[in-house]
């Protein structure tokens, strides 16, 4: 185990905001940490990276113990911080010459470092220029290539895609998993979305108010919701009826607007639209880790997330 | 070896900033001048001490003024890298938090012993007359103040979450130290309260031992202001990395 987590506990004054973590990460994986804003996702991985002492229990990092062994610690991970954290009065080149000088990248393969994870951020041709004139995606892609640089075992990734638009987000995880191939670097990444723990994870932790709800690979995850979903407009459903089918796992009913979970579609769709009444639209689905979310804690991921990381943001200049 | 890399890193970010931002050091030249000019220059048409021109009188006054404000504002300046998100960065390497203040002390160093160079150079448009000697000591001087002063303000930047004490420390700490250290005037024939707040004042010593060393006006030997503004250093250098481990 690359990572292992032992009661992690942080406590803000009266908030828990991690609460008695157990978890362990292999070698190699991506391993995600899904939950709505707020969960302690950033706390959690700010203990594991030695900036914030935990308040109980501890983790062990690359082996070596985040309370005891900070230094090792942080030399043995890279950090990709939820908001910007390249120096904008900076050029891209400079940022990442630094940042080889302070991790003790020896001098006669910085510059040959430097230029790998250019190339691998595809980042060359803009090298020169002040990280001011970057764009968000630019800005991101620099930041993992810098986390880069010190060639860690593991990297830490919080909310790598925050912000950024869909198309920018799926470059981002390209990048990811050719890391993950190529460098074989384990990643920990935390994210509010559920398509990119999906689409990017090997194996994703649930995570809301600082404890573990759930644990598994995406797949497992969604197969533990049901198979299939269903979901139909009905005015009178008949709940007690398709409730007491043997292959469905779960009913939900609310104004008119059923919610089936079942264990599999294809074969029994006609039975379950015959027993529920008529319907007046049904839509079929496979459920996503937003269902899986929901059906552990009643609510979903998205739904507690209207401040907007970009609000955060301007509150923060505005503040400051 | 890597605490040194890392020292570097840190000391020439401070630097590559500072040369990049040519309004900073473009005021840096005008405001000194400003001083000589219309400060120096206007009371100067009436008085003058111990046979020097008033102009030439204050110029060790503004010398120190340059340096001082630089350095102590480049250490409070700390505060808002604390709260931007690219400081977390440099906290998350693995380097000491002696490293740490270090390369940032030696940045703001350097920073404010450029202005004060470029000072100096402007002293000869203003009759300041350098010989070896003369401008080995002032350099010596320059060095005790930027790093003390730097230290001071990187000592009450780390422990501050906001600019909020801003406007106080200024008026507690920035200006009495400059206007109560014989910077604008002879420490003779002071009013007893004075003569005492300038005596304790560490940057009196400063400023005596670069005007004895440019104008032969001595207050104190300069044995003695070298040794106040030697201890002067260790002991902000001291707080500062003091105040860096205790950091957050
Ligand atoms: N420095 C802090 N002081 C007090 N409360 C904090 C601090 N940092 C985070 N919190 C609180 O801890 C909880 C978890 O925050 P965080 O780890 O940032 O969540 P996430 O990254 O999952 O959005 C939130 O309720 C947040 O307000
Ligand atoms: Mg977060």
């Amino acid at each position: 185990m690359i990572i292992e987590t032992f009661g992690i506990t942080k406590v803000f004054k009266a908030l828990v905001a991690v609460d008695h973590i157990n978890l362990s990460v292999e070698e190699g994986e991506i391993f995600g940490l899904l939950g709505p804003n707020g969960a302690g996702k950033t706390t959690l991985l700010s203990m594991l990276a030695t900036i914030l002492k935990p308040t109980e229990g501890t983790a062990k990092v690359n082996g070596y113990d985040i309370i005891h062994q900070p230094a090792k610690v942080r030399k043995s991970i890279g950090m990709v911080f939820q908001a910007p954290s390249s120096d904008e009065l900076l050029t891209g080149w400079e940022n990442l010459y630094l940042h080889a000088m302070m991790y003790g990248v020896p001098s006669n393969v910085r510059r040959s470092r430097i230029d790998e994870v250019l190339e691998l951020v595809d980042l060359k041709d803009r090298a020169k220029d002040l990280v001011k004139t970057y764009s968000g995606g630019m800005r991101r892609r620099l930041e993992l290539a810098r986390g880069l640089l010190h060639k860690p075992k593991i990297l830490f990734l919080d909310e790598p895609t925050l912000g950024l638009d869909p198309q920018t987000r799926s470059h981002i995880w390209d990048y990811i998993r050719r890391l993950s191939k190529e460098e074989g670097v384990t990643v920990l990444i935390t994210t509010h979305y559920m398509e990119e723990a999906d689409a990017l994870c090997d194996r994703v932790a649930i995570i809301d108010h600082g404890k573990i709800r759930a644990l598994d690979s995406p797949a497992n995850l969604k197969m533990k919701v049901g198979k299939s979903m269903i979901r139909a407009k009905v005015k009178n459903p008949n709940v007690e009826k398709i409730k007491s089918l043997p292959y469905v796992s779960k009913v939900e009913a609310k104004d008119g607007d059923v919610t089936i979970i079942l264990s599999e579609v294809g074969a029994h769709i006609q039975e379950v639209l015959c027993n529920l009444g008529e319907a007046s639209f049904v839509e079929l689905r496979d459920p996503t880790l937003n269902d899986v979310f929901l059906q552990l804690t009643g609510r979903g991921i998205r739904e507690e997330s209207a401040e907007s990381w970009e609000e955060k943001l301007i509150q923060v200049r505005t503040n400051g | 070896m890597g605490e040194l890399s890392g020292l570097y890193a840190l000391w020439y970010r401070e630097v590559k900033v500072f040369l990049r931002e040519r309004s900073r050091i473009i005021s840096s030249i005008v405001n000194p001048i400003i001083w000589l000019v219309a400060f120096g220059g206007g009371l100067g048409s009436t008085i003058s001490f111990g046979g020097a021109d008033y102009q030439t009188f204050i110029f060790p006054g503004v010398l120190m003024l340059t340096v001082l404000f630089t350095s102590i504002f480049f250490g409070l300046y700390i505060v808002w890298d604390k709260r931007m998100d690219f400081f977390k960065e440099v906290m998350v390497a693995p380097l000491s938090r002696l490293t740490l203040f270090t390369g940032k002390m030696m940045g703001g160093c350097t920073d404010s012993l450029l202005q004060g160079s470029f000072l100096i150079i402007i002293g000869l448009f203003f009759n300041i007359k350098y010989t070896p000697y003369s401008l080995a000591l002032v350099i010596l001087f320059l060095l005790f103040l930027s790093a003390a002063t730097t230290s001071l303000g990187l000592a009450i930047g780390a422990q501050l979450s906001s600019f909020e004490g801003f406007g106080l420390i200024q008026s507690f700490v920035i200006m009495p130290l400059f206007f109560l250290s014989g910077a604008l005037y002879p420490l003779e024939n002071l009013p007893e309260w004075l003569l005492v707040v300038t005596r304790v004042n560490p940057l009196t010593y400063i400023v005596d031992g670069m005007r004895g060393a440019l104008l032969g006006l001595n207050h104190f030997p300069i044995w003695m202001d070298i040794g106040v503004g030697l201890v002067f250093m260790v002991t902000m250098i001291l707080a500062g990395t003091l105040s860096f481990m205790r950091m957050h």
